[in-house]
């Protein structure tokens, strides 16, 4: 399991390196989005409309982020379950996604359009949503404010600590849970 | 007949909400320390040092141990010798669950389920009440987040299942959601009473303490075989593996209907957060 620090925008030749259980640091701008803003997102693109922020090469982070007190650029941000995003990231990919970041499975359908692709999903700790903040240096929302905390904000992050769950060579990380065990007692 | 000023249950209340969004109990710290050295396997080892130093971070910087700060669920006992002056119980505790949750900076998770607009104030509030005998008022408050919420299920059994299919279905259930409810996890499970009882009674389950023993002898060691099995998932922290899937399973049991055999399984993130108080 290799270490790396990759700086944003990624690149095809990133992702084709890493391997599901490397650690990743990320440095530079990812982009945070879940349910109700990838909705807004796949809208705009069945209307043609431009995006908020370009595609190409980007990382999209499933995070909605606590209020930010006073002398902090953002709140608690911690990952939140990826599955609820599955429908809209394979179109997403298709049209330039490097990789997007929570916790929980991912879709055979997202799996695949990672492989086509390039792209991977990076797991962040769940539930550390204090200690991951630590790594946000700056945080802007640049489109659908009234969504609150689910806005799409612009973060600028200093090694973002990330494990690869899914590489773009079909590797997984999550473990086949051990039903015969656990069933016979 | 005693009264308790609505105020009082107002600042009380909004203090529970912040306190239960920075301090993870102590029983919950102590256990994370204890399978931190119990496991071998890396990552394992390695997320229980995060969510140490998180829990260290949240309370000493006072952000929220986790971003999502949940839906506010309350339990309350109400004795049936007090009395709330000012405005209804309900409202009291709405108003402190609004207050908290915007004076501690903690995220607004509540929305429309058809247009999805977010509430903007967390509201209204969760509250179970029950009345009980004498003139004291008690509160429990729970920060339920979504990712843990949507992996619980309530199922109606026919009375022939018994115990066996229970314990399938929980297993079963506890391996489907896998990494999704933020592993380890807790397991408020729900046995008997009828179709809402049931959902009631395993999140009630969940505000014991890991170390809690059932008082009935036979129960406690269902709790604790339950926990033995899912442990052998080897889903482990955050779903990398390890013997550490759940911390604890707690039951509770209710009489049910001939006909029917209700079970309900809340999961609960290893961001158990909660906090009580008497008044
Ligand atoms: S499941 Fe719990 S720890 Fe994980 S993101 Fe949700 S509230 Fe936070």
């Amino acid at each position: 399991m290799a270490e790396y620090t990759l700086t944003t925008p990624l690149t095809d030749a990133d992702i084709e390196k890493l391997k599901s259980g490397d650690v990743v640091y990320i440095t530079g701008t990812i982009y945070t989005g879940r349910d109700a803003a990838h909705k807004r997102l796949t809208d705009s693109l069945d209307k043609g409309e431009a995006l908020p922020f370009d595609l190409k090469g980007a990382l999209i982070y499933y995070v909605g982020p606590s209020p930010a007190p006073p002398g902090r650029p953002i709140g608690s941000a911690g990952p939140t379950t990826s599955y609820r995003m599955d429908t809209y990231a394979p179109r997403l990919h298709s049209l330039g996604l490097k990789g997007t970041i929570g916790k929980g499975k991912r879709s055979p359908e997202v799996k695949d359009a990672m492989a086509k692709y390039k792209a991977a999903y990076f797991g962040a700790t769940g539930g550390a949503g204090a200690l991951l903040s630590q790594a946000i240096k700056a945080a802007k929302v640049i489109a659908y404010e009234d969504l609150g905390p689910e806005a799409i904000r612009e973060l600028t992050v200093e090694k973002f600590p990330l494990l690869v769950i899914n590489d773009c060579h079909g590797g997984e990380l999550y473990t086949t849970p051990n039903l015969e065990a656990a069933l016979a007692g | 007949m005693r009264t308790i000023p609505a105020q009082t249950i107002i600042d009380k209340v909004a203090e529970m909400c912040i306190a239960a969004n920075r301090e993870l109990p102590e029983d919950v710290l102590r256990t994370f320390k204890e399978r931190q050295a119990a496991e071998e396997n890396p990552a394992a080892k390695e997320t229980f040092r995060q969510l140490l130093e998180n829990a260290e971070l949240s309370r000493e910087t006072g952000l929220p141990l986790c971003q999502d700060c949940g839906l506010a669920v309350f339990f309350v006992e109400m004795g049936e010798d007090a009395h709330v002056e000012g405005m209804s119980l309900r409202q009291a505790i709405n108003e402190g669950m609004v207050k908290g949750y915007k004076e501690g900076y903690l995220r607004k998770s509540s929305c429309d389920p058809f247009t999805r607009k977010n509430t903007g104030d967390n509201g209204p509030a969760i509250i179970h009440f029950d009345l009980v005998p004498g003139d004291k008022l008690k509160i429990w408050m729970m920060a339920k987040g979504g990712g843990s919420e949507n992996m619980s299920r309530v199922m109606m059994f026919p009375p022939a299942a018994g115990w066996k299919g229970l314990r399938e279905f929980i297993i079963n259930r506890v391996a489907e959601a896998g990494p999704n409810p933020c592993p380890p996890i807790l397991v408020g499970i729900g046995i008997g009473g009828n179709f809402e009882l049931a959902a009631i009674n395993s999140k009630k389950a969940l505000l014991r303490d890991i170390d809690d023993k059932h008082p009935d002898a036979d129960i406690a060691k269902l709790e604790e075989e339950v926990l033995a099995s899912i442990n052998k998932l080897n889903i482990g922290p955050m779903g990398l593996g390890g013997k550490t899937t759940c911390l604890g399973v707690k039951i509770m049991v209710a009489p049910c209907h001939l006909a029917s055999l209700p079970l309900a399984v809340n999961v609960q993130c290893h961001s158990a957060r909660h906090k009580e108080v008497v008044l």
